[in-house]
């Protein structure tokens, strides 16, 4: 196995008189990316076991779905993955249209890609930042945060939030694009591509990074799938799949992008996806913006939706992390009968161990950083 | 500057890993450590380069001295703040206590309490609205049929005291 070959490059640092003792990272540590406890056995300071421990910010979210209607449900989703609650949104709008027929316009299709994909940017720079700090850069989270800004001053400006937007509708968006947001969007892509360039330079190329990330933290392709592991942490691992072009919703049929792969399955593997993610991003933006139909953004619903008694509906997305899920089951009334997410960021810890055993624990905090974790998306 | 997109096109991600760059795969130890610390110094002075040049160019500063520019901060003209309710021209509000805001909020957080008018009529009583359990949702503002609330552009919320999170909306106009 790659892993095991791998351990041989690298020996055992105290000479083998070592000790082995369990330490626990987290709840509340830096590196953790919020409140994710790992309970770690080490010898010495090779990683020989990760538990990753959950519930800290356990909120029911299922149960409280149940008890709440579906249009009461999207505000829910923006504080699963907070990162990517655009995409979330449409998760469950898109439950909602194929429960109760609901169309949506044209130009709403439009508006929904490219807030999702601004949002993908968004969340990327926030990773990339995030990341590279974890392996010591701190100039790079203060340059990914400043680009995201500008990203987050568009939604503040569009939907009246920065981070909890609750901006998609069953059979719409809630508001239309204010003046000026085609112009912000392209100048928000423009900066983007070049600040891609400059953090080539910094980080990118940088020797360190290299040596931190490169064969580090190795998932094979076997082990992605069987952990259901998805997005750009598959990807990585050579698993070509990406809800978008494999199981279209939306209009994103319309857009040609490149899914890109890899096949290292190592941080720096991760690293290179999402970076290129990014500018895929960029290309169904502005392919985006030139077609954008002028129209109506909403459609005539009724002002009650009833999933129908019995019916299940099962709808992903692809997230900034991987591809989110949702099913519902209704009963013929407004609230469903039973609501259940699939979050990427759940199978993606669950696999922490498979990349981590035989490293250090310096690597471990460089593994969990590429994985792109966001705690209340793992823990609902 | 070359166009992005070229410099990293799908293709590479096949390649890229088979040894890092710079490194041939079957120098001795002797030669890889001399070229590590080569390429080390330069890729670190390369990415130098990228900081020190935002360190010296004014454009490229984006940190905002928050408190001291609070006159001059302005929100975005949708920003959700938190649920106000104007009064018209009049001095009145547009609020017929229909009840659909409350209906709509998924949390609780809004309480309308009737009464009866004088000649009968039932009108609004006292409009009682919860900031503490309040999501800043907008659904209220979407459902209510006759634009009575909205959201405000106040974004100080915090409060030392529990009961400032809890207030009644409807007001005359001239006690403001
Ligand atoms: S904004 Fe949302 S949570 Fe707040 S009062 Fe209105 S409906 Fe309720
Ligand atoms: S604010 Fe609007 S929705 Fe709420 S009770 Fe008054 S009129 Fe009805």
């Amino acid at each position: 196995m790659e892993r095991e070959q791998h351990i041989e490059v690298r020996p055992p640092s105290a000479g083998g008189n070592t000790e082995e003792y369990w330490l626990n990272m987290g709840p509340q540590h830096p590196a953790t990316h919020g409140v994710l406890h790992l309970i770690v056995r080490l010898d010495g300071e090779t990683v020989r076991e990760v538990k990753p421990e959950l519930g800290y910010i356990h909120r029911s979210v299922e149960k409280m779905a149940e008890n709440l209607t579906l249009l009461q449900n999207i505000h829910l989703t923006d504080r699963l993955d907070y990162l990517s609650c655009h995409m979330n949104n449409h998760a469950v709008c898109m439950v909602a249209e194929q429960a109760c027929d609901i169309g949506v316009p044209e130009r709403a299709e439009y508006i929904r890609v490219i807030v999702s994909e601004l949002q993908r940017i968004q969340s990327h720079l926030l990773w990339w930042g995030a990341f590279a700090m974890d392996i010591g850069a701190l100039s790079a989270f203060l340059y990914g945060f400043a680009e995201r800004e500008k990203i987050t001053d568009i939604f503040e400006r569009l939907c009246g939030a920065r981070l909890t937007m609750n901006y998609f509708r069953p059979g719409g968006v809630a508001q239309d694009l204010y003046d000026g947001f085609e112009q912000d969007a392209r100048q928000a892509c423009s900066d983007i591509l070049y600040a891609l360039d400059e953090y080539q330079r910094l980080v990118t190329g940088n020797l360190i990074f290299q040596e931190r990330t490169r064969g580090v933290g190795i998932l094979s392709r076997d082990k992605a799938i069987g952990y259901g592991c998805s997005g750009g942490t598959a990807r990585a691992s050579g698993l070509d799949y990406d809800v978008r072009r494999d199981d279209p919703y939306g209009i994103y049929d319309r857009f040609s992008f490149d899914v890109p792969v890899a096949t290292a399955g190592d941080c720096y593997a991760r690293y290179e996806v999402r970076m290129e993610e990014m500018r895929q991003s960029v290309q169904i933006i502005e392919q985006a913006l030139k077609d954008l139909p002028v129209g109506p953004i909403q459609a005539k619903a009724k002002p009650v939706l009833k999933i129908p008694k019995g019916l299940q509906v099962f709808r992903q997305v692809e997230t900034a992390r991987g591809s989110f899920a949702m099913t519902a089951i209704g009963d013929g009334t407004a609230t469903p009968l039973r609501v259940s997410y699939r979050s990427p960021g759940f199978m993606h810890v669950a696999a922490l161990h498979e990349m981590s055993a035989g490293f250090k624990i310096a690597d471990l905090i460089t593994i969990l950083g590429s994985l792109d974790p966001v705690i209340p998306d793992i823990d609902r | 500057m070359s166009n992005p997109r070229d410099i990293l096109g799908p293709q590479r991600f096949s390649q890229s890993h088979a040894a890092p760059k710079l490194i041939p795969p079957n120098a001795s130890v002797t030669k890889r450590y001399f070229i590590r610390v080569v390429t080390g110094v330069t890729s670190l002075l390369t990415g130098m380069r990228v900081t020190i040049g935002k360190f010296f160019d004014p454009r490229t500063t984006v940190t905002q001295q928050y408190p001291e520019n609070r006159d001059e901060l302005k929100m975005a003209e949708r920003f959700r703040g938190r649920v106000v309710m104007p009064h018209d021209a009049d001095g009145e509000h547009n609020c017929t206590g229909c009840t659909l805001c409350e209906k709509a909020c998924p949390n609780g957080s809004i309480s309308v309490l009737n009464t009866k008018h004088a000649s009968g009529r039932k009108i609004l009583g006292k409009y009682i609205y919860r900031l503490d359990s309040c999501t800043l949702c907008n659904l209220c503002i979407e459902a209510c049929p006759f634009g009575a609330i909205e959201m405000g552009t106040e974004f100080e919320l915090a409060t030392t005291r529990k009961e400032g999170l809890v207030e009644i909306l409807n007001k005359k106009a001239g006690r403001l």
